[in-house]
């Protein structure tokens, strides 16, 4: 398949799945059966047909690949024009990656409607993957709009009882932002006069026109990521959507935002980044603090993952306009953590919300006495929530924190204290749920995972804990296209005579001409040695005289130069 | 390979105790963690032989971890005479708690998980104390936190343990807090996190200053202290050390292994390993010096009024923690160590023994119910005497004295001999604290066997010595505290050996070097450690044993005083007004009042009532009746008349 248009093949399988699915007739029952096996089947496909854009993916260019370009509406300048880079490649994978997860969790847990759920989620992913491949921002729009329709029907048909609030306000919070999007994309195409979002990066706007065009996309994205104070609809939408939804809404929907953050605002518009940058700060950091401790407060399971995915999305976005390698890095890295593990989190609440028929927290409890494996598999997941080195949360919180340190140290020393907060509302809850006395009759009849659960919890926790120990096998695969992005940021504000944002820039650090006097001769025993070549510190003195400075009260204890220190030692 | 082996035994030895405990059986798990062990510790004295003695320390790299533009960090091993020194103390003390663990828990029906959780976090600690770089370091630190949590917890159905391992994480966390801030300092320091580029680039950095909230401090300084934050949450500094005392809530070989002997010692390992930044940092070291002592001090107050055996044996272990950052404090960071190694020896020894005390008492631990067993328990009883003689330092000077009486009393004359204020300041608060160490070390020996019985008829029929699997390991231990002293004193701190022994894993400038000055000082500084520890026996004696009366006649005295100390100086009533509630309260306030009133009140949910109010009074606009209409074109001409009238 060397010239197969692999992006639209990986687009349009699930849309074709769906009409299939649409053709199934028959007794109810044998319906449901078939929609299912369909929907697994096409959704497996599509996951095969979408490793091959990582085995053809070349990681050391920078540029877009696997570039389909065909004329559609010249008259305007809009075409089908779609590409990959490495931003984008991985949230490709992560959509078609967790659809047949979903698929299955939704196996049992959906009874009514089964063929039009099955439609609804092989449409999502279509969605989904054509969002994130389009280079035509009209193409973009379309299915950055059109992501909603299939999830808007997932809350409102086999949500909860408060679906209909839920859709709502969901609908007004994207509304807006869409809105003013589209019309920063026009004002755009006014000036470039193409769709075409690889002309438009490399396209200089204008810097006063750059900082409304930021803050018009700003307002799209940010309702998505959710960013605090536009998050309130998150956690409702959340509350009401099954399972899958939720699966689907925190693993990729939201990434949506951080994508459209990296690709449009931090690329495009440079200057609109520089300008706004403390205003992002601002943001994660409240939202970092204010939701974790929300998020402390709630009784309801689902409510509270919803809170601790936009603290842990306020560190991806501090990240990003940190505009450093460690902050970019950190925050893409920490958007496919969070992707697989508030993936992993909701399945988790689905297991015993498919078997209790409650997201209360206290409903349950001591569920380590009757269900140890599931007590395990939710153990790691949430120790990759609180971020523990080791798995995969640690990378992108440490690396985005570290960013933010570096670019501004009050915003890093806010940032880190979600080490603290973080862990207070993931232990709570982990304490109510499996720790304690197993009273509950309904509770105690609970029986532990079945085969179909661990067989889709197995590659989710072998990706968290490769992502942990062995984060290359992820960020390699992006580390050429954040390079360039950031070479291309810098430059484009050097040429406004702006810097990113430095706390404390290396040239502070630079050996003074005094530092030199001390040296390692002073040292009573002698530097450390290591077997490794090149290591060796043997920086040779230059005086012999100690700094009274150094002292702490000034007390020269001993002025002669100690005999014994051996002069070399392990070669 | 022998590296690797002695590292990752414990993790497969874990793996497989946890996964399969339930296929290969309570015996087949026991057999598998403590055999993982065995091998673990043979090859770590093989490494010690090879390292400490011979001098090939070693590097051994194992694949590329973090990689982020100039950030780069690998799994490594660096093994030095550091490092050496803590394998032998961490897989000594992890094997001989093993061993322990098969009597002691004989009757738990868990018996699979535990060990699986002990061998994790043997497996942790021990790649904490190989780390070849600060970030490795951190898994660690957070590794050891979480098979430090998961052991808390082992009964969890009870509340008690729970909360104190919740509390255990988090006041960890708050320590993680500072230790992540001091890991990014030192990054924009030295653009490195990596111990073969920070070490040798230290003395270039001595005066550099750093932009850090706003304020220029010295680069240094400011990294150290934010090192020694997370130093003071895992070692339990004063402060943060409110959750180590709770942390005897999980099985007495935890509290030997991790709250005594292992973990709680990393911050002092991780402050003793970074001695080439420290030594530039002088701010940092007098700060360490004076928490130290403040720790030392306060901690055995605390340890002489509470009657939980185990808690008077978990603030000992806090108290001597502040005999070593104090040791460090005052750049004699050898001495720390050394003190590490022994305290690791007999302070195990004092759990296992209480556990011993523990088990045969059928799980009581209030030793106002215990005392009169001596005679029932003999080899626990001579244990627990050679554990408590190390712990309060007895010796005869030149001739012999227990592992205490040479780590504790080098760190005493290295305080005095710095010369600096803050080292005689906690010279002055360790011989207090010495004495008081004294003091309820005896308390605790003669409530727990020594007068009338004081447990119930069918407790006392049931006390028994405990079984050779338990009694076994007791035996090593108390060796460990009778020879570790005598036996180390020349390697760890001696006047010429040495640097032969450190080879450079610790680093002081010759204006520290305490530890030499303490060779030269004068002879009442050493003496005096002794005889107040003699002291503290024999009031010990006096209070408990010959004339019974005092300690309540005392406390009534006192009384406001031994409030204050009793309750621990309400540290947890404090922080749980100051923290703990408020968190709470601002959560709940700002989900109702930040997201439901005041985001979705002004936003979404207010443009909808707006917007349907509007609509409803446009609505109402629309009435039909002619005479409305007339009325507001009437308005409107006269609006407009008005405007063309006084328009300017």
């Amino acid at each position: 398949m060397a010239d197969w248009p692999i992006l639209s093949l990986t687009t349009f399988l699930p849309s074709i799945g769906a009409l299939l699915i649409l053709l199934v007739r028959g007794e109810e029952q044998a319906v449901a059966r078939n929609a299912k096996a369909l929907a697994l089947a096409t959704s497996l496909l599509t996951f095969i047909v979408s490793l091959f854009i990582l085995v053809k993916f070349d990681p050391s260019s920078a540029g877009f690949q696997l570039v389909e370009e065909h004329s559609w509406l010249p008259a305007l300048g809009i075409q089908y024009l779609r590409g990959i880079d490495g931003v984008s490649v991985w949230f490709v994978l992560a959509s078609t990656f967790l659809t047949p997860v979903c698929v299955l969790a939704s196996w049992d847990s959906v009874e009514k409607r089964v063929k039009e759920f099955m439609m609804s989620l092989l449409l999502l992913e279509t969605m989904l993957v054509g969002m994130f491949t389009a280079l035509d921002f009209v193409l973009f729009y379309i299915f950055f709009e059109g992501v909603l329709l299939p999830m808007f029907l997932m809350i409102g048909v086999w949500g909860g009882p408060g679906r209909i609030y839920a859709a709502y306000k969901f609908f007004i919070y994207t509304f807006i932002g869409s809105v003013l999007m589209l019309l920063a994309i026009i004002a755009m195409y006014l000036q470039v006069g193409t769709f075409d979002m690889r002309v438009m990066l490399d396209h200089t706007f204008d810097p006063s026109m750059q900082k409304i065009l930021w803050l018009a996309f700003f307002a799209a994205f940010a309702v998505k990521t959710p960013m605090w104070p536009f998050h309130t609809w998150l956690p409702f939408a959340h509350v009401e959507a099954p399972t899958a939804g939720s699966v689907m809404l925190a693993g990729v929907m939201l990434k949506m935002g951080g994508y459209g953050l990296i690709r449009a605002n931090l690329q495009m518009l440079p200057i609109g980044s520089a300008t706004y940058t403390n205003l992002v700060f601002v943001m994660s950091v409240v939202a970092i603090i204010y939701t974790s401790l929300v998020a402390l407060a709630q009784t309801d399971m689902k409510k509270m993952i919803a809170y601790s995915s936009v603290a842990h999305m306020g560190y991806v976005s501090m990240g990003i306009f940190s505009a450093n390698a460690q902050g970019l890095d950190g925050a893409m890295f920490q958007m496919l953590s969070h992707t697989v593990v508030s993936a992993a989190l909701f399945l988790c609440i689905g297991v015993v919300y498919n078997r209790l028929h409650t997201r209360e927290i206290a409903r349950y409890g001591g569920m380590a006495h009757n269900m140890p494996k599931y007590a395990v598999v939710f153990m790691l997941f949430m120790l990759a929530s609180v971020g523990l080195p080791g798995t995969s949360g640690f990378v992108g919180e440490f690396l985005s924190m570290l960013g933010a340190y570096e670019a501004n140290t009050w915003v890093g020393l806010f940032a880190s204290t979600g080490l603290v907060f973080g862990a207070a509302y993931m232990l709570l809850l982990y304490r109510k749920l499996f720790y304690g006395k197993l009273e509950k009759a309904d509770v105690m009849a609970m029986p532990d995972l079945n085969a179909k659960e661990i067989l889709y919890f197995a590659p989710l926790v072998a990706i968290v804990i490769m992502m942990g120990v062995y984060p290359k096998s992820f960020s390699s695969v992006y580390a050429a296209s954040l390079d360039h992005i950031l070479s291309h940021h810098r430059d484009a504000l050097a040429a406004e005579g702006l810097t990113p944002p430095v706390a404390n820039p290396a040239s502070a650090f630079v050996p003074a001409a005094n530092a030199g006097t001390m040296s390692d001769d002073h040292m009573a025993a002698h530097p450390a040695t290591t077997e490794t070549p090149g290591t060796e510190q043997a920086t040779e003195p230059s005086t012999t005289e100690t700094p009274a400075s150094e002292t702490p009260a000034g007390a020269p204890v001993q002025a002669e130069p100690k005999a014994d220190a051996n002069p070399d030692a392990g070669h | 390979m022998a590296v690797i082996a002695a590292i990752f035994l414990p993790l497969l030895a874990a793996f497989i105790a946890g996964f399969f405990g339930r296929r290969i059986g309570d015996r087949g798990s026991q057999l598998v963690t403590c055999g993982a062990m065995v091998a673990a510790l043979v090859l770590s004295v093989m490494l010690f032989i090879d390292v400490a003695i011979n001098g090939h320390a070693r590097v051994v790299p194992l694949a590329n971890w973090v990689a982020s533009g100039d950030f780069h960090v690998d799994w490594a091993l660096r093994v030095d005479t550091l490092t050496a020194v803590m394998l032998i103390v961490v897989n000594g003390v992890s094997t001989m708690v093993h061993i322990y663990s098969v009597g002691y828990m004989s009757h738990d029906p868990d018996k699979p998980r535990f060990m699986s959780y002990l061998s994790l976090f043997t497996f942790m600690m021990l790649m904490l104390v190989t780390s070849d770089n600060l970030l490795q370091m951190f898994f660690g630190w957070e590794g050891v936190g979480v098979a430090s949590y998961l052991l808390i917890n082992f009964w969890f159905e009870k509340k008690s343990a729970n909360d104190a391992s919740m509390k255990a994480f988090l006041v960890n966390r708050v320590g993680d807090f500072g230790f992540a801030l001091g890991i990014f300092s030192i990054f924009i320091i030295f653009g490195s996190v990596e111990f073969g580029t920070i070490f040798p680039a230290a003395a270039g950095k001595a005066h550099a200053t750093f932009n850090f909230l706003g304020w220029h401090v010295s680069a240094l300084d400011c990294a150290c202290l934010l090192l020694f934050v997370g130093a003071m949450g895992k070692s339990a500094q004063l402060g943060l050390h409110t959750w180590l005392p709770d942390a005897m809530e999980g099985p007495t070989p935890v509290s030997a292994l991790i709250h005594a002997a292992t973990m709680v010692t990393a911050g002092v390992f991780m402050l003793a390993r970074m001695s080439p930044v420290f030594e530039y940092a002088p701010t940092a070291l007098a700060v360490v010096t004076v928490l130290g002592a403040l720790t030392a001090f306060v901690a055995a107050t605390i340890g002489m009024t509470q009657f939980d055996i185990k808690r008077v044996i978990a603030y000992s272990t806090m108290s001597q923690l502040g005999y070593m950052f104090f040791a460090i404090g005052v750049s004699a960071y050898q001495a720390a160590v050394f003190h590490l190694m022994t305290h690791a020896f007999f302070k195990a020894l004092l759990f296992l023994g209480a556990g011993s005390v523990i088990h045969a008492m059928s799980g009581e631990q209030d030793m106002r119910k215990m005392g009169g067993i001596w005679r029932l328990i003999p080899f626990t009883y001579a244990v627990m005497w050679i554990g408590n003689l190390a712990l309060a330092g007895v010796g005869i000077p030149g001739v012999f004295g227990f592992a205490g009486f040479y780590s504790k009393d080098i760190i005493l004359e290295a305080a005095y001999g710095s010369g600096t204020a803050v080292g005689h300041f906690a010279y002055w608060l360790g011989i207090a604290a010495a004495f008081m160490t004294a003091f309820y070390s005896w308390r605790l020996l003669i409530m727990t066997f020594h007068g009338k019985p004081r447990a119930s008829k069918e407790v006392m029929d049931h006390v028994h010595e405990s079984p050779v699997v338990m009694t076994g390991p007791l035996t090593v231990l108390a060796i460990g505290a009778l020879i570790a002293g005598i036996g180390g004193y020349e390697w760890f701190v001696g006047h010429e050996a040495r640097a032969e022994f450190w080879r450079g894993a610790i680093q002081v400038l010759h204006a520290h070097d305490s530890i030499h000055a303490a060779h030269e000082g004068r002879e009442w500084v050493g003496v005096l450690p002794l005889f107040v520890g003699l002291a503290g026996i024999a009031l010990a004696y006096v209070c408990y044993m010959f004339v019974p009366g005092i300690p309540a006649t005392f406390t009534k005295v006192v009384k406001p005083l031994h409030v204050l100390v009793f309750n621990k100086y309400f540290f947890d009533q404090i922080y749980d007004v100051l923290f703990v509630k408020p968190a709470r309260l601002l959560g709940f306030g700002l989900w109702k009042a930040g997201d439901g009133a005041i985001i979705d009140g002004l936003g979404p949910d207010g443009v909808a009532k707006t917007t349907r109010g509007v609509a409803a009074g446009v609505s109402r606009l629309q009435s039909g009746y002619v005479y409305h209409y007339a009325f507001a074109m009437v308005i409107g001409v006269v609006a407009l008349v008005g405007w063309f009238y006084f328009k300017p």
